[in-house]
């Protein structure tokens, strides 16, 4: 194809106005980051900060509850992961059959996903309220016992995952929809005379035809609910009970803005940005590995 | 012969029935709370019934909310922000998009890795340099300067929907527009740009989102009052939220409910626009 400049220069010219934003607004604050985490700007050096080195990421690893935090922050985002690929994509499959009604459920089930977080995240702490809270309600009047939400880690820690599993199954379930719209009927219809039933239909016509658009999800899903603040922040009111509850990215917003440990701070989050640059190289590997 | 799709027994359709309203269910719960307590009367607030209409049910809650609140305040400041977000967002996803999707040059793979790279980095984590900056460059405290920050959040899923929608769409079309003599800029507006209308839908509703749902960089940028987002607004209840949560709840039902219909009226969109693209490229 012959044009009169050269594919680059046209693609500079496109790419150009979104790449000035970008670089102001995130490339140019993340590098001032990396530096920030190489100096001693906190609390006591807010006007003469000084470069340290490796000080800050030496410091994480001796955190006494570095581990722990870790550990929570993957259990929250593999738990969330799979409820949100398990509903969302039940919810796809039930929705895409000949079902009366299925638009108007349809429209009900993305709600969760089009009310603003930051508005379901503080109801729905509201309704894990010890006293007057909904759950507890719903709770006692099938004849069980109330639970004190945010008096535990472990059941702080739950209900923030039943609120962010809420929150996220919708999305999913559109992705899914949008990818079972365009599987040719003829597969199923081929597979039906070879005599596979549907558990069989599933595994090996459904799933794998919709991989090329759950794959990027699962990418956008790992890395979003990683470092999802809102939900942990807003649903245990910053960290009930007395910061027991967070994970690695509200941990280091507290960090930074309550107790203004900036470099440290700063060091937490180029290490936050690491692990899941590793764990999303991991994902490209492995759907590269299975393209052969 | 059943074709796919089509429910065989009874049973299972009473099934299928079952599942998607236990599913309903449980997305409705929350929203059905809220409006519950949105109509209480000030001395059943901390009511333990769980009826849907509560006892003396009032529009009090909503009357309070337009009369003794700057609610239409906090709503302009909100349009202002979300609608130039929305508005600037699409232009320039639309033109990203359409370059790493149609053009191939050196920096491509870089590109689409470092827009990956953005969602990576804990936001919260971009606040701080951020503000300085935009101290420097007098945008602290400004609606212009939160738009920006919503802008660059937005815009990495954004141009990644639109490359991905621009991917199914066959090059053809846009070269016939070049040999017919279009400028690459005519060709790209003309032609492959009201193609890709579910996914332009898809990045301004996406980007206003952004805009009208944000909290923490609202809260760090805007000081004064009469720039307060409804984020903030609500927000200014919910510290008090032992009386207020009435005023909360007819509050978060005000917001909600234009970007829900919006979600609804774009159901449609929000399906077939989504494509995602794919990681690589």
């Amino acid at each position: 194809m012959k044009l009169g400049r050269s594919q680059s220069q046209l693609a500079f010219w496109f790419l150009m106005p979104a790449a000035v934003v970008l670089i102001a607004v995130v490339a140019y604050p993340f590098l001032f980051n990396v530096y920030v985490s190489l100096t001693n700007w906190n609390m006591y050096h807010f006007r003469d900060p000084q470069l340290k080195g490796f000080m800050h990421y030496a410091r994480i690893f001796t955190e006494p509850d570095f581990y722990h935090i870790f550990g929570k922050t993957i259990a929250w985002t593999v738990i969330n992961l799979i409820f949100h690929f398990t509903l969302g994509l039940g919810a796809a499959l039930l929705l895409n059959r000949k079902l009366p009604g299925r638009n108007v459920y349809r429209a009900l089930l993305i709600l969760p996903w089009a009310v603003p977080q930051y508005i379901s995240a503080l109801t729905w702490r509201g309704m894990f309220n010890v006293e007057y809270g909904a759950v507890n309600q719903l709770l006692t009047s099938v004849g069980l016992h109330p639970v004190s939400w945010f008096a535990s880690e472990s059941a702080a820690f739950s209900a923030a995952v039943i609120t962010n599993i809420w929150l996220g199954f919708p999305f999913i379930m559109v992705i899914a929809l949008g990818g079972l719209q365009s599987i040719p009927r003829e597969l199923y219809e081929a597979a039906r005379i070879d005599g596979a039933g549907p558990v069989k239909r599933f595994f090996s016509i459904t799933l794998p035809m919709l991989k090329p658009v759950l794959l990027p999800a699962l990418v956008l899903g790992t890395i979003w609910t990683f470092n999802n603040l809102n939900v942990i922040w807003l649903v245990t009111d910053q960290g009930l009970p007395a910061d027991k509850s967070h994970i690695l990215v509200t941990y280091v917003y507290k960090a930074a803005f309550f107790y203004y440990r900036y470099g440290y701070a700063a060091a937490f989050s180029v290490f936050i940005f690491l692990v899941l640059v590793v764990i999303v190289r991991g994902y490209d590997r492995v759907s590269r590995q299975e393209a052969y | 012969m059943a074709r796919p799709g089509r429910i065989k027994s009874i049973w299972g359709m009473v099934w299928v029935h079952a599942l998607v309203w236990l599913l309903v269910l449980f997305a409705l719960f929350p929203v059905i709370q809220v409006f519950g307590i949105s109509l209480r009367p000030g001395d059943q607030l901390y009511s333990t019934h769980l009826e849907i209409i509560p006892q003396g049910a009032t529009l009090d809650a909503y009357r309070i909310m337009f009369t003794e609140k700057p609610f239409f305040l906090w709503l302009r400041n909100s349009a202002i922000v979300s609608l130039g977000t929305a508005l600037i967002g699409v232009a320039l996803a639309s033109l990203g998009g359409f370059a790493l999707s149609r053009y191939r040059f050196k920096a491509r793979g870089a590109a689409l890795q470092g827009i990956l790279m953005t969602q990576m980095f804990p936001a919260t984590m971009l606040l701080l340099p951020l503000y300085l900056m935009m101290r420097k460059f007098h945008l602290v405290d400004t609606l212009g300067g939160v738009m920006i920050a919503y802008v660059a959040t937005a815009l990495p899923f954004c141009i990644w929907t639109m490359k991905g929608y621009y991917d199914t769409i066959p090059v053809d079309l846009n070269e016939a527009a070049l040999i017919d003599g279009c400028s690459p800029l005519q060709a790209f507006a003309r032609v492959t740009l009201p193609l890709s209308a579910p996914a332009l839908v898809i990045t301004a509703l996406f980007s206003f989102m952004t805009g009208w749902s944000e909290f923490m960089v609202a809260r760090v940028m805007l000081t004064s009052r009469e720039l307060m987002t409804l984020p903030l607004g609500l927000e200014s209840l919910f510290t008090t939220y032992q009386t207020e949560w009435a005023n909360y709840a007819a509050g978060s039902l005000l917001v909600s409910v234009p970007v829900v219909v919006l979600f609804l009226v774009l159901n449609r969109f929000l399906i077939s626009g989504l494509t995602l693209g794919s990681v690589k490229g």
